[in-house]
């Protein structure tokens, strides 16, 4: 452990006869112990290790710090441990003449120095300016690169860009080498250089104009090195940032397509074409060629998939290519021994997204196949490419795939599979659905896929439908039956949320039911038991509101048979049975209208009702009732005692009402009787019931709350203590009216206590026939209230037109950025899943903003250096864009010279990127210059500008005819092209 | 802070879990890393063989490989090209398969810094950098007898004045 053992290790201290140092633990002191421990031991040995490394590391003996930083580093960078504390102690070696040392502290700063948490950071900068001078080893500048290009601060960028130069230089790097290297020709540290510049710009725009020229003369280098780094920088500045300014460059980037013969090289090239070809259509002429030849030819399959992804995001309209690599990712697909090209393969079908769909089409059978892949990725590749070409004409047929072959599927997967046709289907507000009726039945058939474990999302879209779809509700009552039914579904916790939907939509629609018996006794069934409180509460209510349609039902065709024998003198008994299908839509109609119309006018409702109860009336015998009746009773008696509040409260309303009914003598004497009676008792009890169910819930739009004004005299500030008294005097509480499933306990409250709560409703009764309008029409004790006016009438039956118009609006919403994506050069199909994670979102918006930054200041570099070459970078900037005044006036006969001046002063402003896109939009100036209060605004919030941005620029290069021929970075592009 | 990086982080596992080695081109405070690695090396070890070599993770691409009992992966955009990363991964087993003579999991352990060194002359800055396994390995080995022999000097030196001193 001690002197011995750590002179014998290469990396060991030999030095001073301290004994800090002398019973120091070399390195591999510290991993043999921590090998050589039980698992356990782990922490305590690694706490202990780095108290030891505490202690040397502050010892003034430069080889015992060594040692100490190493042991750190190993902590550190393997085992996890916080090594931003010792940043100073590197910071202290790092002037060491010892290459030992020095390499020691490099890579201890390089592994552990964080941009912008290190703050001696700083402190750094002369000892790297002085490693980076050309009379240091170029391998301590090659270390003061890496430190550079990994833990550079802005600041440190700026300071040390001059430095960097030097060493980007042909010249200087080859007196270095003269020097130092003399049997290399040429420079190892040019290409090292080359990224960290690539860094320094990305980190500090202000550094543009003294660093990208040199950049661009690597390109033409001798060194294949250094070609192939500058070409990777400027991949990586293409693909981050906006791709314009580096159009100049094209002709260079040509050159070195067709000469090089270096893979790496020539894959980064393409990635650079990828985001060149969509600006400029010449150019996406001219590289079809050598493409198409690049995937006839190479071997090298990396290359060949980045030709492909090139043709297939650059180059949407050059059919003959994209055939090839269609056909190339056919191969792929079909390539049962790798597994990573059919995942490729999936991948790039994706990036040629809809507009090429054919592609996809083509290849279906693979895709398909693949989704029974063994790799799940490239299961959730193909689901993705799949969900991905879902259109309204195909979504019946790939979602009806998906679901049945999610039976098939192992439960993850098919999830996974559920999960996608739901969100598909369910995108904004049921966007691609046209037939309901089967998107419903689709729902139902999910719910028995034994693995489904969607049943949240699936209730969600269920109750959805049935508030906004009037016309799928039949179809859904039905499906919500053979749900019910089913015992089996009810052993399955998974489905409790569907199951709990169903019974909600056939105790809401029950009026579309077929069989009220039947559902009573599937609400009723024994395995209910099985179910969670809160979903049984939720069947106990269907039943309530089953009864109590079934009653009042029962009741009105009493009352239409004696109108009907009155006027016809012919009885009722299934005469009409034959009209059933026919009147089947009207019937709907009549009800929903009479809701809308007046939610309890008498007078109009029997009338209405006439034509369905007539159909329906072979159910509706007093035996049937009966039978109805004892069933609930028997079923629902024992809940009253049930433990849970919800279910038992529900269990007692239904039982109230029950036992209403019964105590009413005429509900025991004969049916005429009853009919007698009618009006008194048992009828007047029913429509109170009906009418309570009888209104629809709608759907409320989110701004909903916005749009309420605030009434004079309101001050919404104070304190709102002083309703507790007006709340507690009554028994009802406000939040009653947003659940719809309490509407019956505060019915039957406000009933019972009808005189004390007077006031209270009549306070709330006032107060919604002034702001009604903008409440939830779930309130049904109007019975009290009859002589108000219903103030919300006029919205009613926005219901369903609600429904459309949010459908409407949400496709314009959605319109809109299709638009852009439509004229976008690339549309971002990859980028779906982007928003995943906090990390990512929050980099690319701080991103943005100094994108922009970066890509105008280098436009201006480039297309400066092309005009004047020979003033100083600082004025050709200047210069550059006078010149470029001049341009725009020269070119823009219509406009105005003084519009142009305005646009200058407006101009100083404004950042270069937006200078950009004005000077491209020469010719319609005009135009541009009323927008410009607009762009200054979207200045302000830059991040969600960017797009747009985008999108304009992009637009303008279509209005101007060849605008590429007017500015002055044509004649670069020329030699090209012509 | 405005990054454009190719790489953004590579790290080698062992297939019980336990980091051989990790170079983060990206800025990660060290929560974030031992994070990153733990749910990594959840999505990656795993996996069985003969599924591809990319995991998503986090709107990222991990591309891992496994040699023996390490597994080798490295972090990218989801744009990136996956292939050329298993090229550049091959790349540098070769070298450290040249440099250690057949390479195995100890001589890692017990070379990280080599390890780092060599992985510096590849990557630098998370962008790929030197082709070719000759210069890579003559680089090396130039550094290394320049360490050595200024550590042979530092070593008599301080024999020299230890005696002295004594």
């Amino acid at each position: 452990m001690a002197g011995g053992s750590s002179s014998s290790s290469s990396s060991s201290s030999t030095g001073p006869s301290l004994v800090d140092s002398l019973f120091q633990r070399s390195l591999d002191d510290l991993i043999k112990s921590l090998r050589s421990q039980p698992v356990g031991a782990e922490p305590a040995l690694l706490s202990r290790a780095l108290a030891e490394i505490r202690r040397e590391i502050r010892s003034p003996d430069p080889d015992t710090k060594a040692v100490a930083l190493q042991k750190l580093t190993y902590l550190s960078s393997i085992h996890g441990l916080d090594a931003s504390w010792a940043a100073f102690h590197a910071l202290e070696l790092l002037p060491s003449p010892s290459p030992l040392h020095k390499r020691l502290a490099y890579l201890a700063a390089s592994l552990s120095f964080h941009p912008s948490t290190t703050d001696v950071l700083p402190l750094a900068t002369h000892q790297l300016r002085k490693d980076l001078s050309p009379s240091s080893p170029p391998n301590f500048s090659s270390l003061a690169l890496h430190l550079l290009s990994l833990s550079a601060s802005p600041d440190l960028a700026r300071h040390l860009a001059p430095d960097i130069l030097p060493l980007l230089s042909p010249r200087a790097s080859s007196t270095t080498t003269n020097t130092k290297n003399n049997n290399n020709n040429s420079s190892p540290l040019r290409p090292k250089a080359a990224v960290a510049t690539l860094h320094a710009l990305s980190l500090c725009p202000d550094v543009v104009p003294l660093l990208v020229k040199p950049l661009v003369d690597c390109l033409s280098s001798p060194d294949p090195r250094v070609v192939s780094a500058a070409v990777g920088a400027f991949a990586e500045l293409v693909s981050a940032t906006d791709p314009s300014p580096y159009l100049p460059l094209a002709p260079e980037f040509y050159r070195l397509l067709t000469d090089s013969r270096n893979n790496w090289v020539l894959i980064k090239l393409l990635k650079i074409f990828a985001r060149l070809a969509p600006l400029e259509p010449r150019l996406a002429a001219r590289l079809v060629d050598p493409l198409c030849d690049l995937i006839r030819r190479s071997s090298a399959q990396s290359l060949v998939l980045e030709c492909v992804r090139t043709l297939f995001s650059g180059f949407p309209d050059h059919d003959r290519a994209l055939r090839l690599a269609v056909d190339k990712v056919k191969e792929f697909l079909t390539n049962d021994d790798d597994p990573n090209l059919r995942y490729l393969g999936l991948r790039a079908l994706t990036i040629l997204g809809p507009r090429n769909s054919w592609g996809v089409v083509e290849s279906r059978d693979s895709v398909i196949q693949s989704l029974a892949d063994p790799d799940p990725n490239i299961r959730h590749e193909a689901l993705r490419l799949i969900m991905g070409m879902v259109f309204d004409t195909n979504v019946v047929e790939i979602s009806v795939m998906l679901v049945n072959y999610a039976m098939k599927s192992d439960p993850v997967f098919a999830n996974e599979m559920l999960d996608a046709v739901l969100t598909t289907c369910g995108r904004n507000v049921y966007e691609l659905i046209v037939d309901f009726d089967w998107y419903v039945s689709l729902l139902g058939e999910m719910a028995r896929n034994p693995h489904c474990a969607k049943g949240e999302e699936i209730e969600r879209q269920l109750v959805d439908i049935g508030l906004r779809v009037r016309d799928a509700r039949p179809e859904l009552v039905r499906v919500a039956r053979d749900l019910l039914i089913d015992p089996a579904l009810l052993g399955n916790p998974f489905l409790w949320r569907i199951l709990s939907a169903a019974a909600w939509v056939s105790g809401e629609y029950v009026e579309f039911s077929t069989n009220w018996l039947e559902l009573v006794e599937a609400l009723l069934q024994p395995r209910t038991s099985l179910l969670p409180p809160l979903v049984r509460a939720v069947y106990i209510q269907a039943v309530f509101k089953v009864l109590a349609f079934c009653f009042s039902s029962y009741i009105d065709q009493l009352e239409a048979s004696q109108v009907s024998s009155l006027g016809h003198s012919t009885t009722v008994g299934g005469s009409t049975i034959e009209c059933n299908a026919a009147s089947a839509n009207c019937l709907s109609d009549d009800i929903t209208g009479t809701e809308s119309a007046d939610g309890f006018a008498t007078a109009d409702k029997p009338a209405s009702l006439l034509s369905l109860l007539e159909k329906k009336d072979p159910f509706f015998t007093r035996e049937s009732l009966k039978r109805i009746l004892y069933l609930i009773e028997t079923a629902v008696g024992p809940l009253s005692e049930n433990d849970d509040v919800e279910v038992q409260e529900r269990a007692r309303n239904v039982l109230g009402l029950i036992h209403m009914l019964q105590e009413i003598p005429a509900w025991k004497t004969e049916e005429e009787g009853f009919k007698k009676d009618k009006d008194n008792g048992v009828g007047k009890i029913m429509n109170l019931m009906q009418a309570m169910f009888s209104e629809e819930i709608g759907p409320v739009s989110v701004n909903a709350q916005k749009r309420v004004p605030v009434p004079e005299g309101l001050v919404l500030e104070e304190n709102l203590s002083d309703l507790a008294m007006i709340l507690t005097e009554g028994d009802i509480a406000p939040s009653m009216s947003i659940s719809f499933t309490l509407r019956s306990h505060q019915h039957m409250e406000t009933k019972d206590e009808a005189a004390p709560s007077v006031q209270s409703t009549y306070l709330l009764a006032e107060h919604r026939k002034r702001h009604g309008l903008y409440y939830l029409p779930a309130e049904k004790d109007e019975t009290e209230l009859n002589d108000f006016p219903r103030a919300y009438d006029p919205l009613l039956p926005v219901s369903h037109s609600d429904a459309t118009e949010d459908l409407v609006k949400l496709t314009e919403q959605s319109l809109i950025p299709r638009k852009v994506k439509h004229t976008k050069p690339r549309p971002i199909v990859l980028k779906m899943d982007e928003g995943d994670g906090v990390l990512p979102s929050a980099l690319t918006t701080v991103k943005e903003s100094k994108d922009d930054m970066l890509s105008g200041a280098i436009h201006e570099v480039l297309l400066g250096n092309e005009g004047k070459p020979s003033s100083s970078q600082k004025g050709s900037s200047n210069k550059s864009s006078g010149r470029r005044m001049k341009g725009v006036s020269d070119n823009s006969e219509s406009v105005p010279q003084s519009k142009e001046n305005l646009d200058l002063g407006d101009r100083e402003n404004r950042s270069s990127s937006s200078r950009r896109s004005q000077h491209r939009s020469h010719g319609k100036g005009r135009h541009r210059s009323s927008q410009n209060n607009e762009e200054k605004e979207e200045k302000s919030h830059r991040n969600s500008t960017r797009s747009g941005h985008h999108h304009e620029r992009h637009e303008h290069r279509q209005r101007g005819e060849t605008p590429l021929n007017a500015v002055p970075q044509a004649p670069a592009i020329q030699d090209l092209l012509l | 802070m405005n990054y454009i990086i190719k790489i953004h982080f590579v790290i080698l596992l062992s297939r019980q879990g336990k980091v051989r080695l990790t170079k983060w081109y990206s800025p990660y405070s060290q929560k974030e890393r031992t994070k990153v690695i733990r749910e990594l090396s959840g999505l990656i070890l795993t996996r069985g063989p003969k599924l591809c070599n990319f995991v998503e993770w986090k709107g990222y691409k991990v591309v891992y490989r496994r040699y023996a009992s390490l597994y080798f992966c490295m972090c990218i955009d989801a744009d990136d090209n996956e292939l050329e990363i298993l090229e550049i991964i091959h790349h540098f087993v070769e070298i450290l398969d040249r440099y250690f003579g057949s390479v195995c999991e100890l001589d890692l352990i017990f070379n990280f810094h080599k390890a780092y060194y060599i992985l510096d002359e590849i990557l630098i800055a998370g962008e790929f950098q030197e082709p070719s396994k000759k210069t890579v390995a003559r680089l090396i080995a130039a550094q290394d007898s320049l360490v050595e022999t200024a550590q042979e000097q530092a070593s008599s030196i301080s024999n020299m004045i230890g005696q002295a001193t004594k």
